[in-house]
């Protein structure tokens, strides 16, 4: 369920009276537990990836990130960003123009249906591909006829990951396009302006923050997603292995060196994640 | 307001193109597959729904799960509130990377919490041989598996109730301090019954998040049947034994358990949208 917060930009300055602030001692006792809290439950997971992908050395490292197996895991992690992401941006659109610009009956359980895959376990998004394209799924014995291979192969591991990325552009998008209402829009139509025009030129300015935002998410997910690519890879080395399902089994094999070296990669992914979404809502709030 | 809608229906364009096109990917990708466990492809009969569901082990899957989600939820809530209130409330030095900070669960991909955070809690990583000499284990036990849950939970809460924080107004606070109130007592009956909708929210956000977590608490738990064994894993073991009938009876329950969940997280939210007008 990641990502269904919207994107807010923190620029508080705490200044108030002193009859509603607390006392200095209890203001910095709070900043102190709260700083802990964060140091044990954030900072120290973030610290231990990076000295224990370095701990037996640069060399360890550099073998374990440029071993065959390795850059095949990057190679299909990348490829399934390339196709989930502007898959799902398109869709975030096309169902943002409907949800905001338009009235129309079922709204509301549109945009639950839309939030569905938030809501379900990821083990299930991959499950559900199983029961439909495996062996003994609905098409599984027409698949094997024609020797078409979905799960245990790509297919089936863009499916899992098109299953649980697809609410991420559209939820960021939904509540930004519903503040900004339709009257430039109409405005632009009315002056002559055609369909795709009026979003490039009106619709596509306003919102390009918060559709940067949601790709930016949908993509974290889309290279990190675990447990859905997890039931439908089967784990094939050099094949069907992603870099996070890499990490598994590396680790598995108690080779924690090069599966820690593997994670610090994803874990770059996520920092500069974080970096540019800080930087969003910046530019947002200015 | 039935002639506006029809102008701008007329106005825009679109619609049909838009709609259509959402309707039908939203169905190939998500509704026809999820269908498919509930349409009962696998050929699951109620006996043996009814015999797996009431399995002691699966049985026993659910309450770890249950358990260890609202302890998660719940240590979240108190951390995430005091770390909302921390963040909208004061200044200090190095703030706004605190706040970036509290998104890397979002960020981060779960296999790599997993692996990091058992490290952190194995008998010689940083923590666990701290606790060892205390006599806590952390890995391999629940108490391990919520704090992966924590990890996963706690940007949930605090971004729930860090709007409604920031947007309240001061001035029911000033006029209870004017009145001589001390500023405990302003906390506790004019700030806190304000963050009561988000941090409900939060916790069944936090708490919906962790009945489904697979990846932060796979490498954590140990996996052990009836002890360490989450709802999820179950699924997973019973795919690895090809057993589709019963991984689909344990989705089926699970599956369940977060229609009833988002419904209720839908709910809070309108709820929280209200109280902060």
């Amino acid at each position: 369920m990641a990502g269904t917060v919207p994107m807010t930009s923190v620029q508080t300055s705490a200044q108030a009276s002193p009859a509603t602030t607390e006392a200095a001692w209890v203001k910095w006792l709070l900043i102190a537990a709260a700083g802990l809290a964060l140091l044990w439950l954030i900072v120290l997971p973030l610290l231990i990836v990076i000295t224990e992908a370095l701990k037996k050395g640069w060399d360890v490292y550099v073998a374990a990130l440029a071993d065959p197996d390795a850059l095949s895991a990057l190679k299909l992690t990348l490829i399934v960003a390339l196709v989930t992401v502007p898959l799902n941006t398109v869709f975030g659109i096309a169902a943002a123009w409907a949800i905001t610009k338009f009235k129309f009956r079922g709204k509301g359980a549109l945009i639950t249906l839309i939030d569905l895959p938030f809501a379900v376990s990821p083990v299930i998004g991959g499950l559900i591909f199983v029961l439909v394209f495996g062996a003994n799924g609905w098409f599984g014995p027409w698949l094997s006829d024609h020797d078409i291979k979905i799960i245990y192969a790509v297919p089936g591991i863009i499916l899992a990951t098109l299953f649980v990325t697809f609410p991420f552009v559209a939820r960021e998008l939904i509540p930004l396009m519903e503040d900004q209402g339709t009257q430039e829009e109409e405005a632009a139509v009315t002056l002559g302006a055609r369909g795709w025009h009026v979003f490039t030129r009106v619709t596509l300015p306003n919102i390009k923050w918060g559709l940067l935002y949601g790709m930016i998410l949908c993509n974290a997910r889309a290279m990190g997603e675990f447990g859905a690519v997890s039931v439908v890879s089967g784990h094939i080395r050099g094949q069907t292995n992603t870099l996070p399902l890499h990490v598994e089994i590396l680790y598995n094999e108690y080779q924690f060196s090069a599966s820690f070296a593997v994670a610090s990669l994803l874990l770059l992914l996520a920092l500069v994640t974080l970096l540019i979404k800080s930087w969003l809502s910046w530019k947002n709030a200015h | 307001m039935s002639q506006v809608n029809a102008a701008r229906r007329r106005v825009l364009p679109g619609f049909g193109l838009t709609l259509g096109y959402s309707v039908l990917y939203l169905s190939l990708v998500v509704l026809i597959p999820l269908s498919a466990l509930l349409l009962n492809s696998t050929g699951l009969s109620w006996e043996k729904f009814w015999h797996v569901a009431t399995d002691p082990r699966v049985l026993a899957s659910y309450k770890i799960s249950f358990l260890t989600s609202a302890a998660a939820a719940l240590i979240d809530s108190a951390l995430g509130l005091l770390i909302a209130w921390v963040l909208v409330r004061y200044e200090f030095p190095g703030k706004r990377l605190f706040d970036a900070l509290i998104d890397l669960p979002f960020a981060l991909p779960t296999a790599v919490a997993g692996v990091a955070l058992t490290a952190l809690y194995s008998q010689n990583g940083w923590i666990g041989s701290l606790l060892e000499p205390l006599g806590i284990k952390v890995a391999f036990t629940q108490l391990g598996i919520t704090i992966a849950l924590m990890f996963i939970g706690i940007p949930f809460v605090v971004r729930t109730v860090q709007p409604v924080l920031q947007d309240a107004e001061r001035d029911a606070e000033e006029a209870a301090a004017t009145l001589g109130a001390k500023r405990f007592r302003t906390f506790r009956t004019i700030i806190l019954p304000e963050l009561i909708p988000p941090l409900l929210t939060g916790f069944a956000l936090a708490f919906a998040r962790g009945i489904g977590e697979y990846g932060s608490v796979v490498f954590i738990s140990g996996n052990m049947p009836m002890k360490t064994e989450i709802a999820p894993l179950l699924i997973m073991s019973k795919l690895e034994q090809f057993d589709y009938a019963g991984a689909a009876a344990v989705a089926i329950l699970l599956l369940l358990i977060s229609f009833l969940l988002l419904l209720v997280i839908n709910s809070l939210q309108r709820w929280t949208r209200r109280s902060v007008r």
